[in-house]
């Protein structure tokens, strides 16, 4: 166990390092969430106005929580496109013959996603704040609803490791960044899901992260809701996408 | 332009072309992530349908023009990053040792690129009609679309081949797609200027010329003949193109003087 704290404060170190330092990839984790709350809140505000949208504490706040849970996602995406750099580099060969504890590698990179995306939240709640983002909910439901993004981010990392581990090229960004797209988008984005009409309500209401964007507008508003569901589908996602990540790691090994 | 000149442009027309369809990623993707967002957009926004002075009762019509700005500004950034390893690899200053001129070099680049739009072009329309859309254009008004399309993906590809004949690094033309994509979302692509809330968007909005050249594309569906909307869409266009052309040629210009 020690062995692998040792190689994953080593991995973790290199990659937030190279983050840090790099502001090829330190400004789009930073100014892709940004955006796209700018262009959601500057410009679908009016949307409130259609019967049926009453969501208590305005649009900001609505559009606040599914971009923290994206930014929380796709920090883990992009951590797997820094792994599937390392294996085209040869990095990852030279570091697998090195590391005395091979899982100390996932959670070098697990823990340095989390620390990736625990800087983008911390600016984008600021920019949130500063545009007058009204917050219902107390420390408590604040808490849950960072907890949700951050077990989101631990999922998102663990799946694109996943992939990463298996394909080991760079060439595999699609197959990391689209299914977490396409879920994400495929749920209650703009509106609530009530006011969703015809195909698409049918797949937001069977979408997995439909319960964790209510469960998190549900916490910022103040009247939690879908709390339990939310926790038990971040915790499924988890363990699933850890087995995955684990058993691409024994693939990766197995490969050389 | 001379006889000679013509079948050199076509056969590097033809050979952006090629290269681009033997690389599935570059065929599949500029098509398909477009339709994505269109369908995420068309069903999450429907609701906008019910605000007052919303202009049509169809979403898929309303967000049906975003697909052709996205898919040319895509096709450019993926062609043009194949522009910019020519540079890489070599192979631009190897022509540059033939008889081909300089101009014709760009014009089978843009000629290429141009021709790809188009192709994508058909299949959203396709799509669209697919899905229900009907043209308030009618049939003349498809054949507009298709011109419009052709202009406005002269005006992205000649910006992404000053971007590759500037920089002649591959990163760098990549580095142009989040750049486009901004100027995507802060336009009025998801809803009417009119009906935008916040002033400042509402301002950037009008600022943005791809606002004008979406809702150019919009007119032509939900609206009709409507030229002033069209006129403004198509000039504002030829006013990037011509832009684009000039710095591409001025970038060309010193990159074969350096040659």
């Amino acid at each position: 166990m020690t062995d692998a704290i040792s190689v994953a404060r080593g991995v973790s170190w290199r990659v937030l390092h190279t983050f840090f330092t790099n502001k090829a990839f330190l400004l789009p984790s930073v100014a892709f969430p940004l955006f796209f709350f700018t262009a959601f809140v500057g410009g679908l505000s009016r949307i409130t106005q259609v019967p049926g949208f009453d969501f208590p504490t305005g649009y900001t706040s609505f559009q606040f929580v599914f971009v923290l849970l994206q930014s929380a996602a796709f920090a883990g995406v992009f951590t797997g496109f820094g792994i599937a750099r390392d294996f085209e580099s040869g990095f990852m060969r030279r570091l697998m013959l090195a590391a005395p504890n091979r899982r100390g590698i996932l959670l070098g990179y697990v823990v340095s996603a989390l620390v990736r995306w625990a800087t983008v939240a911390v600016v984008v709640t600021i920019v949130a704040l500063l545009a007058q983002m009204k917050v219902g909910g107390g420390g408590v439901d604040l808490f849950g609803l960072y907890t949700l993004a951050l077990l989101l981010n631990l999922a998102g990392t663990l799946w694109a490791t996943g992939v990463a581990m298996r394909l080991r090229t760079q060439q595999a960004a699609p197959v990391m960044q689209m299914p977490v797209f396409l879920l994400l988008f495929f749920a209650p984005v703009y509106v609530p899901l009530n006011l969703l009409q015809g195909w698409i309500h049918g797949v937001a209401s069977v979408n997995p992260i439909t319960a964790l964007l209510e469960a998190g507008r549900g916490f910022i508003s103040g009247s939690p809701e879908l709390t339990v569901a939310a926790f038990a589908i971040a915790a499924g996602l988890i363990v699933g996408f850890a087995a995955w990540a684990v058993r691409g790691l024994r693939r990766a090994e197995a490969a050389g | 332009m001379t006889a000679t000149a013509l079948v050199q442009t076509a056969a590097l027309g033809k050979r952006a072309v090629v290269r681009t369809g033997r690389q599935p990623a570059n065929v599949i993707f500029p098509l398909i992530f477009p339709m994505l967002l269109f369908a995420v957009n068309a069903g999450g926004l429907k609701a906008e349908t019910r605000l007052p002075g919303f202009p049509t009762d169809s979403f898929v019509a309303f967000a049906l023009a975003v697909p052709f700005v996205q898919g040319a500004l895509l096709a450019t950034i993926n062609a043009n990053v194949e522009f910019a390893r020519d540079i890489q690899t070599g192979f631009l200053n190897r022509l540059a040792l033939t008889p081909v001129r300089g101009i014709v070099l760009l014009f089978g680049q843009l000629g290429g690129l141009v021709t790809i739009a188009v192709v994508q072009a058909v299949f959203y329309l396709a799509v669209g009609l697919a899905f229900g859309v009907r043209l308030q254009s009618g049939i003349g008004g498809a054949a507009m679309l298709l011109l419009l399309e052709t202009c406005i993906a002269l005006a992205f590809a000649s910006l992404g081949s000053w971007a590759a004949l500037r920089t002649g690094s591959t990163e760098a033309v990549q580095g142009l797609f989040p750049v486009f994509f901004v100027f995507l979302f802060l336009s009025s692509m998801n809803i009417p200027r009119n009906l935008i809330e916040a002033d400042w968007f509402r301002w950037v909005a009008t600022v943005n010329p791809v606002s004008y050249l979406i809702e150019a594309v919009r007119a032509l569906v939900i609206t009709g003949w409507d030229w002033q909307t069209i006129g403004l869409g198509f000039a504002v266009a030829a006013a990037l193109s011509a832009v684009g052309f000039a710095l591409a040629t001025h970038a060309l210009w010193n990159r074969l003087e350096r040659t």
